[in-house]
C-alpha cells in the first residue's frame, strides 16, 4: 500500500518534472531565438500575448518543477536557489529574460558591429561603436596635451613611484622599524621629487613642460597621489587635535573638520581658482594645479581625520593607561603606542578615502584642468570627431570602473585580514 | 605650575597660528582688492542680476536682483536634491533587500548593480547620461508618447500640468485628514495600553486620507484639469511642445545619475541594517506570539531603522553636496548661477564663494544637528 502510493507519487512527480522542464526550456528558447536570431516562435499569437508568452510559459514550468525533493542534484539546487516561491520564480524569469534581451544589442554595439580600423571618422561605417575614435585619441586621454615624444617621462615617473612603493616589502629585518618612517616621510618626499623633476622637467637637461599641458588619466593619478600623501599627515594632526583635552586645540580641529566636510568639493575648487589668488601676496604666483592640489588636500584631510579618529577611538582605554603608567608623555605615548596600532586599524578606511579621492578627481575639470573628463569634452567637440560622446564616456567609465573596483576589492580584503588578526 | 604651562602653551601657539593665517589672508585680500579697485561688501545683492536662467521654479527674469537669483538657484539645487533623495531611497531599499534575497540570480544582480554604479565617478555618470544617453532620444516631432500623455524628447521630458481650482480647500482637507490620523493613532495607542484592544488604525487612516480629499471635490468645489503638452511647429523643421511641464534634460540627467549613484550606498546601508539584527530577535518575537506583521513592525523595523537611518542621512547629505556637479552640465543650480555667472559679472569672488560655501555648510550642519538629536532619541537606554 505504502509502496504503491510512493510510486504513484513519484510517477506524478516525474511527469511534473518533464512538463515543467519542457515549458521552461521552451520559454527560454523563445526569448533566446527572439533576441539573438530575431526568430519569433510566438509571433502568431495576438499582440500583447506574444510579449508575455515566454513569461507565462516559464512561470508555469517553474511551478511544475517546484518539489521538495527530487533526487536530481541540479533540479534541487535550482529549486533551492531560484525557485522557492511563485514570486521568486517570477523575479528569476524576469531577470533571466532581461539579461537575454539586453545582451545581444550590447554585444553587437560593442563588438560585432563596431569598428576599430583606420585613423579617421570615415573608417567608422558600422552601426556599432566607433573604437577608432578611442584608438586615435588614446594618447590624449592618457597624457593630455603632454608632448608625444616625452610620454616616456610620465611612464617612467609612475613606474619609479610604484616601484619605490614596493621597496618596503624588501626591507631587512633590522630595518623594519624604519618602515613607518619610510612610508610617511621619506617616500612622499622622493615621490614628489621624482614626479616634479621628471614630469615637469626644467633640470637635468629635461625640457620644461607647463602644467597646462598635463592632463588625461595621468593627471588624475598625479593629483590623487599628491593629495593622498599630503592629506594623511594633516589628517593625523587634526584627528589628534580633535581628541585632545586642550579646549582651544579641540575646537579649532572640530571647526576645521566640520567646515570642510560640510561643503561640496566643487565649491572648494572654485575657491582655489578664484578666491585663493586674492588671499596670496601680490606678485606671488602659484600654479593652478598646485592650488587645486592644495585645495583638495585641505578638503580630503578632514575626511582622513575622521577615519583616523575612528581608529584612535577603537583602541581600548587600557592602551592609553598602560602607556601613561610607564611614564610616557603625550608624544611618546602616541608615537610609540597609540598611532602604530590605530593606523593599522584605519588602513582599510584610508583605502576607502583614497578611492573616494580618485572618484572625485575628475571634478578638477570644472576649473579647467584637462584630466580625463576634460580631454573627453575636448575630443567630443572636435569638429573632425563629432558624435562619439557615447564611446568616449563608456571608455572612461570602463577605465575608472576597473581601477575603483580593484581598489575597493583590495580595501575589502584588507578589512577582512585585519578583522581576523585582531 | 609646570603643568599649567604645558596646558596653556600649545593652545596659545595654535590660536596664534590660526590668527596669523587669517590675518595674513585678510591683509593680502585687502591689498589685492585695493589694487584692483574692488571693495568688499554685500551691496551687490540688491543690484539687477541681468542674466537669464534656463529653468526656474519661481518667476525670475533678468531684472530681478542677485538676491532673488540666489533664492531661485538655491531652490533649483533643493529640487534636484529632493528628487534624487526620493528616487535613491526607493531604488536603494529595493536593491538592499534584493541583496539579501535567497534567490541566487536576484542576489547577484543586485550585488553587480551596486558594484557597477558605485565604482564609476559621478561626474562621468552625469556626462554619460547628459551627453550620450539623453542625446540619443528622438526629436519632439518624432517622439512617441509614454503612458499616452508624456513625451520623452531630446529637449526634455514633457508631462501634463495640473490646473487646480480652489486648491486651498483641497489642501486644507488633506491637512485635516493628516491631523485626524495623528489623533486617531494616539487614541488607539491609549486604548491599547488601557484595555489591550487594537483598533484597525491602518484602514481608518486609509479611509480618511481618501475620503476627505474626495469630499472636497464633490462638495468643496475643487476641480482638477490637466493641461496636455501639445506639439507645435515653429518653423519648417523646428518643433516644440507647448503646455504642461517641461523637465529639462539637465535635470533628468542629474537626477538619474545622482539617484543611481547614491542608491548603491543607500542599498549598502539598508543591507547592513537588516543584517545587523540577530535572528534571535525574530524568533523571540515569534515565540511570544506576535504575528509576522507585528514582528516586522514592532521588533525588526525599529531596530533596523536605528542602524539604517544615520548612515543613510549621511548619504542624503552627500547627494545634496554632489548635486553641485550640476554646474558641469549647465543646470542652473546654486554653484552655476551664483558661483559661476554672478561671480563673473560682479567679480566679488570672496563674498560669492563665501556665501555659496556657507549655504552648503548650513544645510550640512542643520542636518547633522537633526541627526544628533535623532540619535540621542533612539539610543538604546542601557542601565
Amino acid at each position: 500500500m505504502n509502496l504503491s502510493l510512493n510510486r504513484i507519487k513519484s510517477q506524478n512527480q516525474m511527469t511534473n518534472i518533464y512538463i515543467g522542464s519542457a515549458l521552461l526550456i521552451l520559454s527560454i528558447l523563445d526569448v533566446f531565438l527572439n533576441s539573438f536570431f530575431r526568430i519569433n516562435i510566438s509571433g502568431s499569437l495576438p499582440g500583447n500575448l506574444s510579449i508575455f508568452f515566454p513569461l507565462i510559459l516559464g512561470f508555469l514550468g517553474l511551478s511544475y518543477l517546484r518539489t521538495e525533493y527530487s533526487g536530481y542534484k541540479f533540479l534541487d539546487s535550482l529549486n533551492k536557489n531560484i525557485n522557492t516561491t511563485n514570486f521568486n520564480a517570477f523575479l528569476t524569469l524576469f531577470i533571466t529574460f532581461a539579461i537575454l534581451k539586453a545582451f545581444p544589442p550590447a554585444l553587437s554595439w560593442m563588438v560585432l558591429d563596431a569598428n576599430i580600423s583606420g585613423d579617421t571618422k570615415e573608417a567608422c561605417t558600422g552601426t556599432g561603436a566607433c573604437w577608432t575614435y578611442i584608438k586615435v585619441w588614446f594618447k590624449r586621454f592618457m597624457y593630455g596635451m603632454y608632448p608625444n615624444e616625452l610620454h616616456w617621462r610620465i611612464n617612467s615617473a609612475f613606474l619609479l613611484v610604484i616601484g619605490l612603493g614596493f621597496v618596503g616589502y624588501f626591507f631587512k629585518e633590522n630595518l623594519k622599524k624604519y618602515l613607518a618612517l619610510y612610508y610617511v616621510v621619506i617616500y612622499p618626499i622622493i615621490a614628489f621629487l621624482i614626479i616634479y623633476y621628471l614630469i615637469s622637467g626644467g633640470a637635468f637637461g629635461l625640457v620644461w613642460v607647463e602644467t597646462g599641458a598635463w592632463g588625461g588619466l595621468s593627471l588624475t593619478f598625479i593629483v590623487s597621489f599628491f593629495c593622498l600623501i599630503f592629506c594623511f599627515p594633516l589628517g593625523m594632526i587634526l584627528a589628534l587635535g580633535r581628541r585632545s583635552n586642550l579646549p582651544a586645540i579641540r575646537y579649532i580641529s572640530v571647526g576645521y573638520i566640520e567646515f570642510w566636510r560640510g561643503v561640496p568639493l566643487i565649491t572648494v575648487l572654485f575657491m582655489s581658482s578664484v578666491m585663493f589668488p586674492m588671499f596670496l601676496p601680490q606678485d606671488f604666483f602659484m600654479d593652478k594645479l598646485v592650488r587645486v592640489i592644495i585645495a583638495i588636500t585641505l578638503f580630503e584631510a578632514a575626511y582622513c581625520a575622521e577615519v583616523i579618529r575612528g581608529g584612535l577611538q577603537a583602541l581600548p582605554r587600557g592602551q592609553y593607561d598602560a602607556a601613561k603608567s610607564l611614564g610616557m608623555g603625550y608624544w611618546k605615548m602616541h608615537i610609540f603606542v597609540i598611532l602604530p596600532q590605530a593606523l593599522k586599524l584605519v588602513i582599510p578606511g584610508i583605502a576607502n578615502t583614497f578611492l573616494a579621492l580618485v572618484k572625485d578627481t575628475p571634478l578638477i575639470f570644472v576649473v579647467g584642468l584637462a584630466e580625463i573628463a576634460g580631454m573627453l569634452a575636448l575630443a567630443k567637440t572636435n569638429p573632425k570627431w563629432l558624435g562619439f560622446a557615447m564611446e568616449g564616456y563608456i571608455f572612461a567609465a570602463i577605465i575608472f570602473w576597473i581601477i575603483c573596483y580593484a581598489m575597493s576589492k583590495y580595501s575589502y580584503n584588507l578589512e577582512e585580514k585585519y578583522k581576523t588578526e585582531r | 605650575m609646570n603643568n599649567k604651562i604645558k596646558r596653556i602653551l600649545p593652545q596659545l601657539l595654535t590660536i596664534l597660528f590660526v590668527v596669523f593665517v587669517f590675518g595674513f589672508f585678510t591683509i593680502n585680500a585687502q591689498v589685492n582688492m585695493d589694487n584692483r579697485g574692488i571693495d568688499f561688501g554685500f551691496g551687490f545683492l540688491s543690484q539687477e542680476a541681468s542674466f537669464d536662467m534656463q529653468f526656474t521654479l519661481l518667476d525670475y527674469d533678468g531684472q530681478d536682483s542677485y538676491l532673488w537669483a540666489y533664492v531661485v538657484a538655491l531652490l533649483n539645487t533643493l529640487l534636484v536634491s529632493f528628487l534624487g533623495i526620493i528616487f535613491c531611497t526607493i531604488l536603494g531599499v529595493i536593491i538592499g533587500i534584493a541583496r539579501l534575497s535567497q534567490n541566487f540570480l536576484i542576489k547577484n544582480s543586485a550585488a553587480w548593480y551596486v558594484e557597477f554604479f558605485r565604482n564609476i565617478p559621478l561626474l562621468l555618470q552625469i556626462f554619460f547620461w547628459y551627453y550620450a544617453a539623453l542625446r540619443a532620444l528622438p526629436l519632439p516631432e518624432n517622439a512617441q508618447p509614454w503612458f499616452g500623455v508624456t513625451y520623452m524628447t531630446i529637449k526634455g521630458y514633457y508631462i501634463p500640468s495640473m490646473i487646480w481650482e480652489n486648491l486651498n480647500v483641497f489642501m486644507s482637507c488633506l491637512i485635516a485628514a493628516i491631523v485626524a490620523i495623528i489623533f486617531i493613532r494616539i487614541y488607539a495607542k491609549k486604548i491599547q495600553e488601557r484595555e489591550g484592544k487594537q483598533l484597525p488604525v491602518l484602514y481608518i487612516s486609509l479611509a480618511l486620507i481618501t475620503i476627505l480629499p474626495l469630499l472636497s471635490f464633490l462638495i468643496g468645489g475643487v476641480t482638477l484639469d490637466f493641461e496636455m503638452p501639445v506639439l507645435k511647429q515653429l518653423a519648417q523643421t523646428s518643433f516644440i511642445f507647448e503646455g504642461g511641464i517641461a523637465l529639462p534634460p539637465e535635470l533628468i540627467a542629474l537626477v538619474l545619475a545622482l539617484s543611481l549613484y547614491t542608491s548603491t550606498f543607500v542599498a549598502e546601508c539598508v543591507r547592513a541594517g537588516i543584517q545587523g539584527i540577530s535572528k534571535g530577535q525574530k524568533e523571540a518575537a515569534a515565540s511570544v506570539g506576535l504575528t509576522p506583521n507585528q514582528i516586522l513592525k514592532l521588533v525588526i523595523m525599529p531596530q533596523a531603522l536605528r542602524i539604517i537611518i544615520p548612515p543613510t542621512t549621511n548619504q542624503y547629505l552627500n547627494l545634496t553636496k554632489n548635486s553641485s556637479l550640476a554646474a558641469a552640465i549647465a543646470y542652473p543650480d546654486l554653484v552655476l548661477v551664483f558661483a559661476g555667472t554672478a561671480l563673473m559679472q560682479t567679480g566679488k569672488a570672496i563674498e560669492i564663494v563665501g556665501i555659496t560655501m556657507l549655504t552648503y555648510l548650513s544645510i550640512s550642519l542643520a542636518i547633522a544637528a537633526l541627526m544628533n538629536w535623532y540619535n540621542k532619541r533612539i539610543e538604546i537606554k542601557e542601565k
